[in-house]
């Protein structure tokens, strides 16, 4: 049961993207429809969980003063493995993520669970966290990523639900979109949090 | 002219902020003075202009030859931590003055992704060297105008009552969708 | 806690080093596996292209491309007869900049289709021109006697309602096109010097 709340906290009450506000970046700049922000989770979501994992394992044989260059050069590692693959097997993808997949490596989010979580817990707790966070991340902005395409696009995954090609609200899929939908997600997720008490 | 339209669309009609959403971090987290946000600008600024000029060798003379293009990413954010560390040490022994005034920015700059995606996007346009290092600095312009505005406005909307739940981040996020609304209007002004 | 090692110099190099040595030598591996399938996804666009844009062929366009101030060609060819030429063409003048496109001329110069590569323009106006509606009035049409400019510049073409900058864009790329195509192909410089005299 103790080893569950790793798993949990980063969904709701450590949420990366609403809590934190961390990854900043891609959660605004990819979430232009739902499956980009659903690839850009997935792309986070195994980098982390990989390098938590793997940093977790060696991190006895890291000495301490270069242990933020170690966690860099595993991090973006996996990073450059992300990039390969979905550039081979899913170049639509790719192309519509762009930049933001090399950028995954500065993700503060990333460093940040290297640091204050993997290098100072067992294995399998990092595996969790991990997969909580990147789950927590992934939510958030696949939602962010609905939102906005419902609103600006009229479609959700690519299936029409309403209006036609062009009379939907724009704004929403173009950059001011972003920060909106943005701020108005963590106000409602505050109002959420101190309602409940989370 | 290929300068011009360079310069005014890395700080103008793609601002690296408003519309390309790289550094929204520093971005939401030190725009909250004017002093600070100016301070901020030159640090990104020195730093991503030698980031360019260096990964411009280091692409161009090193991984193009050896046909190892895909260690762009682990070597560009190796160069990036590295001149942090430098620019850091340098200042602090020779220009004590200035390291005073941008020394606790730079630490931050390393994770800033506006300066490792200028630095790929350098690339992938494929720019000369010149062109290069002029797109850094035009971007951090660009960067830098984008936090002094945010710390202007921020500055007055500290005197402001708002809803508890928009307290923080969520005013600010829509504060800075207005200001990428603004922006919005210079698209189109090259050509 | 378990012990940590020491921060001597020789455990730092030493834990670097092999940190380095191993992740490179997996990303090594992963770009051996990943470099054909790379190529082959960005072959499969361009060809999917290409046969959106011309009549039916049976030829390979990329064994046969030439390339010309960064304009591709691809002449391509059924059983040895041509049936045409894709060339991937751009322009700078988009309203969110470059713009570019794939149009398939048929050996006179006729233009047979155009698709849309890849744009920046502002989601509901000006991408548009990936619309059948805007893209069908250069169907069939020859830039020889068709002027690619916009009825509001003197020409052809019917801009996109609120798109203008686009419209105009879409135009340079075409004719950028057209020029290359009659510059460096010996099929349609032939027809027309023979016409001509």
């Amino acid at each position: 049961m103790s080893s569950l709340k790793y798993l949990t906290n980063g969904l709701i009450k450590e949420n990366p993207i609403f809590v934190l506000v961390l990854g900043t970046c891609p959660a605004l700049a990819v979430t232009t429809s739902a499956v980009n922000g659903l690839g850009m989770g997935a792309a986070t979501l195994f980098v982390l969980l990989c390098s938590n994992v793997i940093i977790s394992l060696i991190k006895n044989f890291i000495p301490d003063k270069v242990r933020i260059a170690a966690f860099i050069v595993i991090i973006a590692s996996f990073v450059t493995i992300v990039d390969l693959v979905m550039n081979a097997y899913s170049p639509e993808l790719y192309k519509a993520l762009g930049i933001f997949i090399p950028l995954i490596v500065v993700n503060c989010m990333i460093l940040g669970r290297a640091e204050a979580f993997a290098q100072k817990n067992k294995v399998l707790y990092a595996f969790l966290d991990g997969l909580g966070m990147g789950l927590g991340f992934t939510l958030a902005i696949t939602m962010m990523g609905a939102i906005r395409e419902i609103l600006g696009n009229g479609t959700i995954f690519n299936i029409r639900i309403f209006g036609a090609e062009g009379s939907t609200l724009l704004l929403f899929v173009l950059p001011p979109g972003a920060f909106i939908t943005y701020g108005f997600l963590i106000a409602v997720m505050n109002r959420i949090r101190m309602k409940y008490n989370l | 002219m290929e300068y011009i339209i360079l310069i005014i669309s890395a700080i103008l009609v793609n601002n690296v902020v408003l519309a390309q959403f790289l550094g929204i971090c520093p971005f939401l987290g030190v725009s909250t003075k004017i002093d600070t946000s100016v301070g901020m600008g030159m640090a990104v600024m020195f730093v991503m202009t030698l980031a360019n000029l260096v990964t411009y060798f280091i692409y161009n003379y090193l991984l193009v030859p050896l046909g190892i293009q895909f260690m762009q990413t682990i070597t560009f954010i190796f160069v990036i931590a590295f001149l942090v560390q430098v620019v850091e040490i340098i200042l602090k022994k020779s220009v004590p003055a200035l390291y005073q005034a941008l020394g606790i920015y730079l630490p931050l700059i390393t994770t800033n992704c506006a300066v490792l995606g200028t630095a790929i996007l350098a690339m992938q346009k494929e720019l000369n060297l010149v062109m290069s290092v002029l797109y850094a600095a035009s971007i951090a312009v660009g960067f830098t105008l984008a936090l002094v505005l945010m710390a202007g406005i921020r500055e007055q909307m500290v005197l402001t009552g708002n809803p508890k739940g928009m307290k923080g981040f969520p005013i600010t996020l829509i504060t800075a969708g207005l200001l990428s609304l603004a922006f919005m209007g210079f698209s189109g002004i090259v050509k | 806690m378990a012990k940590r090692l020491a921060s001597t110099l020789i455990n730092m190099v030493l834990s670097l080093v092999l940190i380095s040595v191993t992740m490179s030598a997996a990303l090594a591996f992963v770009y051996l596996k990943t470099k054909d399938p790379i190529e082959a996804a960005a072959m499969k666009k361009e060809l999917e292209a290409i046969r959106e844009v011309l009549p039916e062929f049976n030829s390979d366009p990329v064994s046969d491309m030439i390339e010309s101030n960064g304009i591709v060609i691809y002449p391509v060819t059924q059983n040895d007869e041509s049936v045409g030429y894709a060339i991937k063409t751009y322009t700078d003048n988009g309203f969110g900049g470059r713009i570019e496109l794939m149009a398939g001329f048929l050996p006179d110069g006729t233009i047979y289709g155009v698709s849309v590569l890849q744009h920046k323009e502002t989601p509901g106006l000006g991408t548009k021109m990936t619309d059948p509606g805007f893209r069908e009035q250069f169907i069939g049409k020859n830039p020889g006697n068709f002027s690619l400019q916009v009825k509001k510049d003197g020409g052809m073409v019917d801009a996109i309602t609120a798109a203008t900058i686009s419209s105009r864009a879409y135009c340079d790329a075409l004719q950028r096109a057209y020029n290359i195509l009659i510059q460096d192909t010996s099929a349609v410089t032939d027809a027309t010097t023979e016409t001509n005299e």
